[in-house]
């Protein structure tokens, strides 16, 4: 079973979202920010990250650096899930590193789609 | 919203005498939810004050918003990716190596709604552009609708469907974000025409395209509407030429001018027919 980790500060995405990735399959963890995100990774680096830009503590594109800096950091795809909807933020996480991109509000096809572009579903 | 017996019959009589399409039993149920915006737009009280003024001699636009209305228009970029990974590495090939001395690509999208599929086709060629340097392109794309060619004709998609069914790079490489929405690139959209075109009806350029897609429409017709659909496609194809449908959808039984190709559910050939002896000749898959 493929894992997914979803680090995002709303509880309430965190539940919407964990709901569609485990009617994909998926086996998903959670984390409020990206600092606990990276943690989680440490313990066990994930298939997939779906993940926030604006969170407390550590922002997604922080994380996003911080884990592709990481030594197995580059295998999790990311799939940033994101309010910030302007071209300039989508390039800025492709060049930090992102494999995909969602722009909130989104339905469950539209990720599923995206995670079979990355290969993950 | 309730829908009377005498309203579902205009209503249903009005759609298959303008598209040829059923209104069936699995699709009563979104009649009041297809046409509440037409309701409200027009200060009807209900779809049978809608069917009745439908009855009336003048009731042109009223009967052409109400057809729209009750329009399937579900689409999406590169829907079915399977679909276009067997067009990239198998049926353009195939195209490119028996039309290499014409250097011409004729395509048609049939049903195309807002435009989708064809921008996805015109993507999935400038993807391949090294291969098709020196031909001429046209991909024609059809649907019954006025208004969803009119919309597709602007190429500009909300961010909603903007990024339903495309990657990321796709999207930043292929589309400009502006005010309005997102504008796919010009030089896509000129590769595209697009046009009005009810699928039963002939048409002028025949035995023209070397591909035809026609997925998800020809489901909602009925079994004589649809083999008089394949006919008029097989006209429109090059002998030889590509046929897809849906992926759940058959020529099976309803035409005998479609081979299916072993390549992928819903793939189809012309098969041989009146013409040059060289024409009709469909070649067999080369090996590897």
């Amino acid at each position: 079973m493929k894992t997914c980790l979803i680090v995002d500060d709303s509880r309430v995405i965190r539940k919407v979202s964990r709901h569609m990735l485990e009617s994909m399959g998926f086996a998903v963890d959670e984390a409020g920010d990206g600092q606990e995100g990276l943690a989680r990774c440490e313990q066990a680096m994930p298939d997939v990250i779906l993940l926030d830009w604006n969170m407390p503590v550590m922002s997604g594109i922080e994380f996003l650096e911080a884990l592709r800096r990481h030594p197995a950091g580059a295998a999790p795809k990311v799939v940033f899930c994101t309010t910030e909807n302007d071209v300039g933020h989508i390039r800025a996480a492709v060049a930090a590193g992102a494999d995909e991109y969602v722009m909130k509000p989104f339905d469950q096809e539209t990720l599923q789609i995206k995670l079979q572009i990355v290969g993950a579903a | 919203m309730q829908v009377s017996d005498s309203a579902a019959r205009v209503l249903s009589g009005l759609l298959e005498a303008r598209t040829g399409q059923q209104l069936t039993a699995d699709r009563m149920w979104r009649i009041g939810t297809a046409l509440s915006g037409l309701l409200r737009d027009h200060g009807l009280a209900s779809v049978d004050e809608l069917a009745l003024r439908l009855i009336e001699p003048d009731c042109g636009n009223l009967a052409n918003a109400a057809v729209d209305a009750l329009l399937n228009n579900e689409t999406y970029f590169f829907r079915d990716r399977n679909m276009f990974d067997v067009l990239a590495q198998t049926v353009l090939p195939e195209i490119a190596s028996q039309a290499r001395r014409k250097r011409h690509l004729r395509i048609w999208s049939v049903g195309c709604s807002t435009g989708q599929e064809a921008i996805s086709l015109a993507m999935l060629l400038s993807e391949q552009r090294g291969k098709w340097a020196g031909w001429s392109i046209e991909i024609v794309a059809s649907d019954v609708s006025h208004h969803v060619i009119e919309t597709a004709r602007k190429g500009i998609y909300p961010q909603f469907q903007v990024q339903r069914g495309l990657s990321v790079l796709q999207m930043i490489n292929h589309f400009e974000e502006r005010p309005e929405g997102w504008q796919a690139e010009k030089a896509l959209l000129r590769q595209i025409r697009y046009e009005v075109h009810n699928v039963l009806d002939p048409r002028e350029d025949a035995r023209a395209f070397d591909l035809v897609l026609c997925r998800n429409v020809l489901l909602y017709f009925g079994q004589e509407n649809r083999a008089r659909a394949f006919d008029r496609l097989a006209d429109a194809m090059n002998p030889g030429g590509w046929l897809m449908l849906g992926g759940g959808e058959s020529a099976a039984g309803l035409s005998d001018r479609l081979v299916a190709d072993d390549a992928a559910t819903g793939l189809y050939r012309k098969s041989d027919e009146a013409g040059s002896a060289r024409d009709n000749v469909v070649p067999a898959r080369r090996a590897g």
